[in-house]
């Protein structure tokens, strides 16, 4: 489809008055003119009337629910901040916050360490470059439930094959889902495994725009290949890095299908909530015991441990750093 | 200037290759690095080969020591108890008209706004951009509760609109339409169509959106992907009677069937359609998710 734009066509609407026509500009000319400031809004329009239906108002709602008493199918009734008295005397939801603070650590740091490497080795002249990286970003392409269904399955007690190869090197049989660190070391395993090649790639990225002067000044003031890799690759990735930390950690406090699948679909993510992630407990409350209205205080008490994690992220990258660039890249 | 230069466009998708200036001095790899990165990708693909072995077998099978490392030949039957069991046949349909409606719906409004931010004057560009920008740190899974109870009121819950409706568009997609249109639209067309009058939707429709396609078609298998594999509303909204093929995973692993081999089966079912998809385009999408990382 091709527009002829360089033989401008006599007449046409958008010419600016000349000299002879009407000093009043024709309605047509303000018509087009008002199209042209117009449409700008109209093109964002359909983005913003989807984030303020389903994004925005969802989110300011959650705020207004949480302050009744609302069951599934029922109507709700005011209590003010009796949920929040609730949620702040509930055992169960401080071990919710620190299982998802303990998974959430287990599954990032390796993760994004992994990453950087094998950012590192990907950006050497490979030989079937193209084949490793897609390969690479294959689990990234497969849902959280299949992965979940999979790796419950490589991490069974009786004919998992992890417990197979610990079997080989004389170690016991282990109880992956019953145990308290194991559960949350198998849960690991799979957000490592769904999401290391994403973010390998995402760092391949950003050290592929790192400035080739960087490195030849490090060579030529002596730096060794790991030094360079220090002083010149780990501060040119740094806004790359901080985008990494901060998506992975958003994702982190919202892990939810892999502990809800590994226990098999209960939300109490274990006998003795081993796993619960915060996720699970809003769904257990919500879903489970239909108190919508103790859910959606879990849902804002979370989305303001989420706005201050992102606050503190940036402010800790503005302190260390005065001027990083913008690290939404 | 009337045509323009498609191969460049098009190139600047594709991984990008080692360019001049930039990048650390590109060495060859030695073995060890081969070495590293052959186990490391082993280790990725290793668990769907295990889907295949464990889908083929019968389940008493997959509990021996050593397990068996070759697919038997149960496949097929299996495969057919898991579509008997958990409906996969009506999930898959589902799951392809949800994600298609989706990719469509994204790519349109995800192109317009991101012409509108990169492209336009207007006023309160710069801070609606930050805002849209800003959504995208929301966790939608916040959400779930108003959503459902609105989603009911309307008398959606359980339908497919009710998955559809709030996926309509992303701000990341706006996002990456945006950088590309940035790069790839030059200024001088969207002049030269305007001294000839074309009104801004025209403009839109002749010109942006042929320029648009190739990074519109990154954003569309990003899009599909994300939409085929969604899974914490859809299992709120939707229920076993009426699902998409993650909500029927997750009736499968829910202990409805204990037999894991069926439930393996169902899962490779599920997992197929995209992975063929990322196989075939792979590069692409490679590409794609490396363009849309750095350049902010």
């Amino acid at each position: 489809m091709t527009m002829q734009v360089d033989r401008p066509v006599a007449g046409e609407r958008g010419t600016p008055p000349a000299a002879g026509t009407p000093s009043r500009p024709s309605w047509r000319s303000r018509l087009y003119a008002f199209e042209g400031r117009s449409a700008p809004y109209a093109f964002i329009a359909p983005f913003f009337l989807v984030f303020f239906a389903f994004g925005l108002f969802p989110l300011v709602y959650t705020a207004w629910i949480s302050l009744h008493s609302y069951r599934l199918g029922g109507r709700m009734r005011w209590i003010g901040f009796d949920n929040y008295v609730w949620l702040f005397s509930n055992p169960s939801f401080y071990n919710s916050l620190w299982k998802t603070i303990t998974i959430g650590i287990l599954s990032t740091v390796p993760q994004l360490l992994l990453a950087l490497g094998l950012a590192h080795l990907l950006n050497y002249r490979l030989r079937g470059r193209t084949f490793l990286r897609v390969a690479m970003l294959m689990p990234y392409a497969t849902s959280v439930a299949a992965a979940t269904l999979v790796f419950a399955l490589i991490f069974g007690r009786d004919g998992g094959i992890v417990n197979g190869l610990l079997g080989v090197v004389g170690i016991e049989p282990v109880d992956w889902r019953n145990g308290n660190w194991t559960a949350q070391i198998a849960i690991s395993v799979i957000v490592i495994w769904h999401w290391t090649g994403y973010n390998a790639l995402i760092y391949l990225a950003g050290m592929q725009s790192i400035s080739k002067d960087l490195y030849e000044a490090a060579a030529i003031d002596g730096a060794n290949r790991w030094e360079q890799f220090l002083h010149v690759t780990i501060p040119g990735l740094r806004p790359t890095i901080m985008f990494t930390i901060i998506v992975s950690t958003i994702g982190a406090s919202q892990l939810f299908g892999e502990p809800l699948l590994f226990g098999g679909g209960q939300p109490n993510g274990g006998s003795v909530n081993q796993y619960q992630t915060v996720g699970l407990f809003m769904y257990q409350q919500g879903w489970q015991y239909s108190q919508l209205g103790r859910a959606a205080t879990v849902a804002w008490v979370m989305f303001i441990l989420i706005i201050g994690l992102v606050l503190l992220n940036s402010w800790l990258a503005r302190r260390r750093r005065p001027a990083t660039e913008g690290t939404l890249s | 200037m009337t045509t323009v230069d498609v191969h460049h466009i098009s190139a600047s998708l594709a991984p990008p290759s080692p360019k001049r200036g930039r990048g650390r001095p590109q060495d060859a790899a030695g073995w060890l690095t081969y070495g590293i990165l052959t186990v490391t990708t082993l280790l990725f693909v290793a668990p769907f080969y295990y889907m295949i072995v464990a889908a083929s077998r019968p389940m008493s099978e997959m509990n021996t020591f050593p397990p068996p490392l070759v697919p038997g030949g149960d496949l097929f039957s299996n495969i057919g108890t898991a579509i008997h069991q958990q409906n996969i046949g009506l999930a898959l349909w589902n799951s392809l008209v949800v994600s298609t409606v989706v990719t469509v719906s994204t790519v349109l409004f995800c192109t317009l706004a991101g012409f509108a931010f990169g492209k336009l004057r207007f006023r309160g560009r710069n801070l609606l951009f930050a805002i849209t920008l800003g959504t995208m740190m929301i966790p939608p899974s916040l959400s779930v509760v108003p959503l459902y109870s609105v989603m009911a009121e309307l008398g959606l819950a359980g339908t497919l609109s009710s998955v559809i409706l709030p996926s309509l568009c992303a701000a990341f997609g706006v996002f990456f339409m945006r950088q590309y249109l940035i790069q790839a639209l030059p200024d001088e067309l969207l002049e030269a169509a305007r001294v000839d009058g074309a009104t801004t939707l025209r403009t839109f429709w002749s010109i942006v959106l042929p320029i648009a396609r190739p990074g519109a078609a990154v954003l569309g298998m990003l899009t599909f992907m994300t939409a085929w594999n969604d899974f914490f509303w859809p299992i709120i909204t939707l229920n076993s009677s009426n699902p998409t093929v993650q909500v029927a995973l997750n009736n499968l692993g829910s202990g409805y069937v204990p037999d894991t081999a069926v439930i393996m089966a169902g899962t490779l079912i599920g997992t197929l359609p995209v992975l063929v998809v990322f196989v075939l385009l792979g590069r692409q999408i490679v590409g794609g998710i490396m363009a849309g990382a750095v350049k902010g």
